[in-house]
């Protein structure tokens, strides 16, 4: 058995990996409301962005449509940029963003198709590297926090690889955002681009017109975009990174606090243990005098 | 005038604005142009400018880098790269 003074080591180590654990919980919980917010404040952009895109793109088409919406009309060439977050300590939030990635990657390998990577974010990387580190085009990382810099240096690259005709069909995998307690690993088709017919608004009999013509005015909104893609994927991984870190040190430190209670009252029998048989040995050196 | 226009300002930060006002008045990369309620649909996009929002008298300048205007039934929205009030 241990001795009384292991014992005391033990918890005491246990009781600052609680307080660690507990005080990256409360910050975790105080950044989440923050990522919370940014991710809100940047749908508005987005969704409006798709109803613009999906109304030029009602009004655009046959072959003078940019091969950024309709695609090249071929799915050899697959892209997928995988976004996690920068840092670990989250559960199983990274990890599972990466294994639906990897799934996807390996279906489509198995398919016969060219499959490149870009990577945003460290633990992205680092988790695909020893797998398909060959494949890897570029690595970003996400930073301290979501910035439409970065989105863009990716956007960028993306537009221009698929301008260069290395890429046909680009996806993105990241964390959705449902709530604190749920995020959903998801993947999202960024060209060719997906339109919804629900933001087409009623002209009500007018038709549109256009400042330059709606090609000139596509050309330069689907690369912006892509950018803005990236960055609510961003944002979406952020939000969704911090409700996953709260909860996992929320478990860990309940979990440590489950274990100094056991160990104090091992500690506690074993300190009884030894007080008895000090005790027997005084008694019986007593009445052998 | 025929009632208000409905008019929103997005960043992809966040929405700067969102109301009714009496007028816009924006920087098009084809010269700029004046929005008020009851405009034919009309797209178009922005370059370096100020974009000026008329309401009951009063005038609010936001200055913008880049950017999109899109006027449907519904209202004005314009999607700009960077936003900052004057």
């Amino acid at each position: 058995m241990a001795s009384l003074k292991e014992m005391r080591n033990r918890i005491k180590s246990v009781q600052s990996t609680q307080k660690i654990t507990k005080a990256l919980q409360m910050v975790a919980a105080a950044k989440l409301r923050r990522a919370q917010q940014a991710a809100q404040n940047a749908r508005p952009y987005a969704e409006r962005m798709a109803s613009v895109i999906a109304n030029l793109a009602a009004g655009v088409s046959g072959d003078g449509a940019p091969k950024l919406l309709v695609g090249t009309g071929q799915d050899v060439k697959q892209l997928i940029i995988v976004a996690t977050s920068d840092r670990g300590l989250a559960g199983g939030f990274n990890s599972s963003i990466v294994r639906m990635a990897r799934d996807r990657i390996s279906t489509l390998i198995a398919e016969g198709k060219d499959v490149k990577i870009i990577t945003l974010g460290k633990k992205a990387r680092d988790q695909l590297k020893r797998l398909y580190g060959d494949r890897f085009v570029e690595s970003f990382d996400v930073g301290a926090s979501p910035s439409l810099a970065v989105a863009e240096s990716v956007g960028q690259k993306v537009a221009a690889m698929f301008e260069a005709g290395e890429v046909d069909v680009v996806s993105l995998a990241y964390s959705k955002f449902k709530s604190v307690v749920t995020q959903t690993p998801t993947f999202q088709q960024m060209i060719p681009a997906q339109v919804s017919g629900s933001g087409v608004v009623d002209l009500q009999g007018a038709s549109y017109e256009y400042e330059p013509d709606a090609e000139a005015i596509l050309e330069t909104l689907l690369p912006r975009n892509l950018n803005v893609q990236v960055l609510s994927a961003m944002l979406e991984n952020q939000a969704g990174f911090f409700a996953a870190q709260m909860t996992a040190m929320d478990n860990a430190t309940r979990a440590a606090g489950d274990m100094i209670a056991a160990l104090n009252l091992l500690k506690n029998r074993t300190r009884q243990a030894q007080i008895t048989k000090e005790l027997i040995e005084i008694i019986s050196g007593a009445e052998a005098l | 005038m025929a009632g208000k226009l409905k008019f929103s300002l997005v960043s992809p930060e966040r929405e700067l604005f969102s109301g009714e006002v009496d007028q816009v008045d924006a920087p098009g990369s084809e010269g700029d142009f004046g929005v008020l309620p009851g405009h034919a649909p009309f797209m178009a996009t922005l370059r370096e400018g100020q974009i000026r929002l008329y309401r009951g008298g009063q005038v609010t300048t936001f200055e913008v880098r880049g950017g999109f205007a899109d006027v449907t039934p519904a209202g004005l929205t314009i999607l700009a790269e960077s936003v900052i009030e004057v």
